[in-house]
């Protein structure tokens, strides 16, 4: 998966996320728009709720199941949710055919 | 300049199902016993209710799905979750009943029947737990009902895996319950007596006597019992109860 796609997958999710739990408050569906942490729009529950949209979203895409946040995501030096991008770059590199995870 | 967290209103599950079609039901090892019973009851009740377990039923009901599914293979219950969802499109309640017993002194008990106990009776009810709130929290409602056993309370002699594995089973209720209390999904469990089925079938009438009589309430389980609690979870009006495991019998 190049780093257009996984910026799609993240994207499509966020767009599912507003739809069901932000139709007031939409998050920016942005590349740039920073998720989790300071500055971010998500708070830890709601960052519970828009993970598992973007690993359905994978699922759908790849046909296979992807964790997003297993111990490999929570030892990154930079939480790979930070913003979309970020969840974006980190997508690629779990899909990447060389990952335990491909 | 980012938009602050904005967190999302964490009131705790919802008293009232979204408004919709018929309530959709899944319910664990039910081609036989009590999970067979609990389905016919649930159609019965006019819910579409889906049931699995390892090998097919002998019997079938209209508005009943069977799915054959070990509880413990993570592949299979991801695509039994995804029928689910491409049928109904919605899960309103889960009753987590498929579970294994192994009665057998601790110094004669195989290490593969530890295994076969925990991936039935634990990670089969993780994984059920896990997948349907995944399902329900997109509604914002959910039940969710575990079984317990009165063993675990009775430290019963011979079952030192069983009762282990379902006082793993209360500690993840507990958990479970304020972990998903924001997505509006309760969490509680039943625990019953012994109830004359397959699963007591081969332990001695003596021992069965002994520890009934341990009960407040000395006499075998029923069917019937075990429905009137998790009735009582599953009801709408029951979106304030969440976390509680209910012994029968009085243990």
């Amino acid at each position: 998966m190049n780093q257009q796609e996984a910026l799609q997958v993240v994207l499509d999710a966020l767009g599912e996320f507003n739809q069901i739990h932000r139709r007031d408050q939409p998050v920016p569906p942005a590349p740039d728009t920073r998720l989790f942490g300071p500055g971010g729009h998500l708070d830890s529950l709601n960052l519970v709720r828009f993970v598992f949209l973007v690993e359905e979203n994978l699922q759908r895409r790849t046909g296979k199941s992807v964790a997003l946040t297993d111990e490999r995501a929570m030892s990154q030096r930079h939480s790979p949710f930070i913003s979309v991008t970020t969840l974006a770059d980190y997508i690629v590199k779990i899909c990447a055919p060389n990952s335990p995870n491909s | 300049m980012s938009e602050p967290a904005v967190s999302t209103s964490n009131s705790g599950p919802a008293n009232r199902p979204p408004e919709g079609d018929v309530p959709v039901t899944l319910i664990t090892g039910t081609r036989k016993g009590i999970g067979r019973y609990l389905a016919e009851q649930f159609v019965a009740k006019g819910h579409q209710v889906v049931g699995c377990s390892r090998q097919a039923p002998d019997w079938s009901a209209p508005n009943y799905l069977h799915i054959c599914c070990d509880v413990s293979d993570e592949p299979a219950v991801l695509q039994l979750f995804a029928t689910i969802r491409q049928r109904f499109g919605r899960l309103d309640h889960l009753i987590n009943n498929a579970g294994i017993a192994s009665m057998n002194h601790c110094l004669l008990t195989p290490v593969d029947t530890v295994r076969r106990v925990l991936d039935t009776n634990v990670v089969g009810s993780f994984l059920f737990c896990r997948e349907a709130a995944r399902l329900m929290q997109r509604r914002n409602y959910g039940r969710i009902v575990n079984f317990s056993t009165v063993a675990t309370p009775l430290k019963l002699e011979g079952e030192a895996i069983y009762a282990a594995s379902k006082a793993a089973i209360v500690s993840l209720t507990e958990v479970l319950a304020r972990e998903l209390a924001p997505f509006g999904i309760t969490v509680n469990a039943v625990g019953p007596t012994p109830i004359e089925t397959d699963l007591i079938r081969s332990v001695p009438k003596d021992k069965m006597e002994r520890l009934i009589a341990r009960q407040a309430i000395p006499r075998y389980g029923t069917f019937e019992d075990v429905l009137n609690v998790i009735e009582f979870f599953l009801s709408p009006r029951s979106g304030f109860v969440t976390g509680q495991n209910v012994y029968l019998g009085g243990v």
